[in-house]
């Protein structure tokens, strides 16, 4: 046993070491700044591009869409990062957006509701307390339970913009993840959540908006509503450093397309 | 000889600078904790912070008032205490007096294998049986809310309660209760006269000792409270001081995650009070 230990740390360096000879030895600093419900897909980009190019720094700052923005503007960083599309001004101010991915959020209920579908208008009165029992929708005559994230959660907040209920909404639980969110709505027939499109599982039924059932391909073609792109932007017509435009490629590739499914969004490709 | 006396002084210091750790590690969690707690406070106003019921932290004009926190607390951590202390101990008294030696074998194997429970475990349990089950027993619309929390905390309390309180029990000199006896109290009149009197300042401590675990407990509270922030109603959903801090933390920025630290920092207080009447009650059952 004692002679084995060795040998397998030996392999263990040796193949460590050829590993290291696969990364792209290529030095400099890429700096993102923005949006905040970015956090995850950047997250895993950021790790995955510092392990493929090892002499890069990635550096992202969580500072939210608008910041990111007047970040770029200013050249306080390479790459902004925004949840939502550029106003017409901010393109005629010399910005360019490249959209990353798109975050779809799907809207679940507990299997046993007989609910089907929902508007945007219906589903904004619901999470502000307009509506609060099933039977006015054509369901069961039970109290609706509203669930949603914390404050501060990207979900939520996108989910608040794209309805028009920012600060609005009436919540009986606010659970700090995805999965806490799918597991108490299959848990309560009565109950209405928002989660993440890609986190989504049989445990809980997810409703089609607008007659629109959520998928990958109505998030790509638009047609699902409650969906918002996240976009890189970069100043119109000025080169990106060395750097950063190697981290646009590599985001923008094939190769980083499962990472971004895997964080919970949809890629562009 | 000199050789062996530089020695044990090398050894000495080695034994300071360990403790020394401990004392290091509480000054710098307390000064950080104050250092970053106190400018929210500032900013926001310690009346508008401590008795603003209104807490809206990522809202366009926000909001920053953790009386709601402050009260679920309170509630929260007295509801604990009213349903675990009878439990606990009642049963340190069995385990301690009355049980044979198989049972309390048995029993106190379980108990400490409560106390290994993690918290997140609890938290899990409450939230696939206990939330649902609140739900269906009191015809409820949601079954997370205070008192589903109430109920876990109950449970994570039991251990500290029952272990410290048989210690103090069996510290009673056992001639106090052979004179009961002798002069003709039956055991459980003895037991609950004479044994638990004389060990009563123990048994504070332990109580002191749920209330901390039951006030600074967030994981488990967090999956079965239901975590928005009302002011605390028995059936309602609320939020902790602590879950408070956990739940918005990893997103939060700004005057936000300041007053997350502030928020940290009133808890920090109520828990050093506790502690204060904790060394308070153990130092008098020395005494006695």
């Amino acid at each position: 046993m004692k002679k084995i230990l060795p040998l397998i740390l030996a392999a263990a360096l040796t193949v460590s070491a050829f590993a290291g000879c696969s990364s792209q030895q290529k030095n400099g600093t890429v700096s993102t700044d923005g949006s905040t419900s970015m956090e995850e897909v950047i997250g895993v980009l950021g790790e995955a591009f510092q392990e493929k190019y090892s002499g890069m720094t990635f550096t992202y700052n969580p500072t939210g869409s608008g910041s990111g923005i007047q970040a770029v503007k200013e050249g306080r960083c390479d790459i902004g990062l925004s949840s939502r599309s550029l106003k017409e001004e901010e393109k005629a101010d010399g910005l360019t957006e490249t959209v990353l991915a798109y975050d779809g959020i799907a809207v679940i209920v507990n299997p046993e509701n007989k609910l089907d579908d929902l508007d945007v208008e219906t589903l904004a009165k619901i999470y502000t307390g307009e509506i609060t029992n099933w039977s006015d929708l054509g369901g069961n005559d039970a109290q609706i339970v509203v669930i949603g994230r914390e404050a501060g959660s990207g979900t939520r907040d996108g989910f608040e913009s794209i309805t028009g209920t920012e600060d609005a909404c009436k919540y009986r639980q606010e659970l700090t993840s995805t999965g806490d969110v799918i597991t108490t709505v299959s848990q309560n027939p009565d109950a209405i959540g928002y989660a993440s499109l890609a986190a989504v599982s049989d445990q809980v039924k997810a409703l089609s908006v607008g007659g629109i059932s959520p998928s990958e391909a109505t998030v790509k073609d638009g047609s699902y509503c409650i969906q918002r792109p996240f976009v890189l932007v970069t100043k119109t017509g000025t080169e990106l450093s060395d750097a950063a435009q190697t981290f646009f490629d590599f985001v923008l590739s094939d190769e980083a397309a499962p990472l971004i499914s895997k964080a919970g969004a949809v890629p562009v490709k | 000889m000199k050789k062996q006396k530089a020695f044990e002084n090398f050894i000495h210091g080695i034994f300071l600078i360990l403790g020394l750790i401990t004392v290091g590690c509480v000054l710098l969690i307390t000064v950080y904790l104050v250092v970053s707690g106190i400018p929210a406070i500032r900013k926001i106003g310690i009346r508008d912070f401590l008795f603003n019921a209104k807490w809206a932290s990522a809202a366009k004009v926000p909001s920053y008032g953790i009386l709601p926190f402050i009260l679920t607390s309170v509630y929260g951590t007295a509801g604990a205490i009213l349903i675990g202390v009878p439990i606990g101990f009642l049963t340190s008294v069995y385990l301690a007096k009355l049980a044979p030696a198989k049972i309390r074998t048995v029993v106190s194997g379980a108990v400490s294998l409560l106390a290994g429970i993690p918290s997140v475990v609890y938290g899990l349990v409450g939230m696939m049986v206990l939330v649902p089950g609140i739900r269906n027993l009191f015809h409820i619309p949601d079954g997370a809310s205070l008192l589903a929390a109430i109920i876990v905390l109950a449970i994570m309390i039991l251990p500290s309660i029952i272990n410290v309180s048989i210690t103090a029990l069996e510290a009673v000199p056992k001639e106090y209760e052979d004179a009961s006896l002798a002069l003709g109290a039956t055991p459980v009149e003895t037991y609950f006269k004479v044994s638990v009197p004389a060990a009563k300042s123990g048994i504070a401590a332990a109580v002191v000792l749920g209330v901390g675990r039951a006030i600074g407990e967030a994981m488990a509270v967090m999956m079965v409270s239901g975590n928005a922030p009302n002011l605390p109603e028995l059936f309602g959903s609320v939020r902790f001081l602590t879950t408070a801090v956990a739940s918005e933390m990893s997103y939060s920025s700004g005057l936000q995650r300041q007053a997350l630290f502030s928020i940290a920092l009133v808890l920090f207080l109520f828990i050093m009070l506790t502690g204060a009447a904790l060394n308070f009650f153990l130092k008098r059952s020395k005494e006695e």
